[in-house]
């Protein structure tokens, strides 16, 4: 049997970039605690609709916690209160009856709010195109096991390679550090035989992209905490330590005649 | 409902494409490390190293104080004193009096310089990065010291000129001081109960830096393996503690009469 909800919703509205946003107070009652957070949202929009009102606009693709669109700040939290679980799989049965849930959006100087609780998170994409790629030859498929790789560099780089990119690292960083983000790329392909060509080159390019648009780290942990994907900070001091490594590398292949 | 197209033309400047910052020319090698947040964080936390470093050698020559009174070329003399001028004379006669005690002191003013330089600039690139949230956001991972580096820094800072005031320029009216004299002016300055607050305050401001300041280093460092890095927090906690119970020690111990001064001891030995 499922039981049914009656919240109240603080929601931050906001028309535009340049607009002023506010909270606004909203009722959700006779929510199914089968229903997502997001479909939780899609009931209260259908209410405001029929009210003729201007629905709620939230962040959602997959809804399977994979593609890394949806995240909102839940009464505080990144993705809410649950470790390790986007937006879409955070469900309404984690919630009590008469709860009141503040939802807000992403906050960074990186992230314009385009409306409502959606941010544009473009310079996440700046980062990747700095360096967050290989430049392979891409011919007939190689053969499997053509390129040996130990099973722990393997699992190294798909934990790393786990990042969908959503942006709560950011939004819990009290500095809005894109730290564990970029970390987490670079890893993905310095871990591995396929990304050593460009190792050097790629994590110098990144980090400085990341720099133009976010702040520093303060080793607070507070990325890890939030991402859903429990990607560890272990990432963020490798990248460090090739960080400092690329200025020296770069610069004896600067001198190369 | 206002056009997606007016917002974006209003948002101007403020748009996702455009960078807050953009990175200046590059300065030779190895200054450009500066020039970056990532570096600027290594800088920090060597720096930090070699202020641990000096803090920890502060301590244990402190710990002369204990010792009281001993026989040296056949005078009677506070170990203190003989440990102060034992730094003067290091080196010597390699490098002249005093030299190498000044080469150390240029060294620390470098570290704390860059260290305080690079808090400074990365502290303006945070507030620059971020934007509050206007619900109360809770912490998961940071802690108090994580949080309040900048202030128990300042703080320590402030500490670190009135104890130079205090005890190596002798400015702080009515202590009586004497170039030198370690264990007289020690005894001194902290037998006045406002002082020996404002010292142990101090130190536990510098603990909590510390505990959050070693642990961070090792990450800025990427000092990092998964199976040690429990270590760390460790490492950090115990030097904060170790530094604590040593610096808090002495002010409690000129104010319970365990550190004294009596001119009545000095003189030709036996």
């Amino acid at each position: 049997m499922s039981r049914r909800l009656n919240l109240t919703l603080k929601v931050w509205r906001q028309e535009g970039p340049a607009a002023n946003g506010h909270f606004e107070v909203y009722k959700a009652n006779e929510i199914p605690d089968d229903a997502s957070f997001l479909e939780m949202l899609d009931i209260v929009n259908e209410g405001l609709i029929a009210e003729g009102h201007t629905p709620i606009e939230f962040p959602h693709d997959c809804r399977e916690g994979i593609c890394g669109t949806c995240g909102v700040m839940i009464n505080g939290r990144a993705h809410g209160q649950e470790k390790g679980t986007a937006t879409c799989q955070l469900h309404m049965r984690k919630f009590n009856d008469g709860d009141t849930i503040v939802i807000e959006p992403w906050r960074a100087a990186a992230f314009p709010i385009v409306r409502d609780l959606v941010v544009d998170r473009s310079p996440l994409d700046k980062i990747v195109e700095a360096g967050g790629y290989i430049s392979a030859p891409t011919g007939t498929a190689p053969d499997a096991n053509e390129i040996p790789i130990p099973k722990e560099v393997a699992d190294s780089a798909m934990d790393a390679a786990a990042c969908i990119g959503c942006a709560a690292c950011v939004a819990a960083c009290p500095n809005s550090a894109a730290q564990l983000f970029t970390s987490a790329k670079i890893w993905h392909l310095n871990s591995l035989p396929q990304g050593q060509a460009e190792r050097y080159r790629r994590t110098e390019a990144m980090v400085e992209t990341m720099e133009e648009f976010f702040g520093s780290c303060t080793n607070h942990g507070e990325c890890s905490e939030a991402c859903p994907k429990e990607i560890s900070q272990d990432f963020i001091a490798y990248m460090n330590r090739d960080y400092i490594k690329s200025k020296v590398v770069n610069r004896r292949l600067a001198g190369q005649r | 409902m206002a056009a997606p197209t007016a917002d974006r033309q209003a948002l101007g400047s403020k748009s996702a494409n455009n960078p807050l910052r953009v990175k200046g020319r590059d300065l030779p090698f190895p200054l450009n490390i500066y020039q970056t947040a990532v570096g600027k964080k290594w800088v920090m936390a060597v720096t930090g190293l070699m202020l641990v470093g000096f803090v920890i050698a502060h301590m244990l020559g402190n710990m002369k104080l204990y010792l009281g009174v001993v026989e040296h070329n056949g005078e009677m003399i506070y170990d203190a004193d003989i440990y102060a001028e034992f730094l003067r004379e290091l080196l010597v006669p390699l490098a002249p009096h005093g030299v190498v005690l000044w080469l150390l002191r240029l060294g620390l003013l470098a570290a704390f310089g860059l260290h305080i330089h690079s808090a400074y600039s990365l502290t303006r690139m945070n507030a620059s990065s971020n934007r509050t949230y206007e619900s109360k956001r809770d912490w998961l991972a940071a802690n108090f010291a994580s949080r309040t580096m900048r202030y128990t820094g300042t703080i320590v800072l402030a500490y670190l000129i009135f104890h130079l005031a205090d005890l190596t320029w002798g400015w702080i009216p009515n202590t009586e001081w004497e170039h030198g004299a370690v264990q007289s002016n020690v005894v001194n300055s902290l037998s006045n109960p406002a002082i020996a607050l404002i010292y142990i305050v101090a130190n536990i401001m510098v603990a909590v830096h510390l505990y959050h300041g070693v642990y961070s280093m090792f990450q800025s460092l990427g000092i990092n393996n998964p199976q040690y890095n429990g270590l760390r927090r460790g490492i950090a906690t115990g030097l904060a503690v170790v530094i604590l119970l040593g610096n808090v020690s002495f002010p409690i111990a000129v104010l319970f009469n365990i550190i004294d001064f009596d001119p009545a001891l000095l003189g030709p030995a036996g």
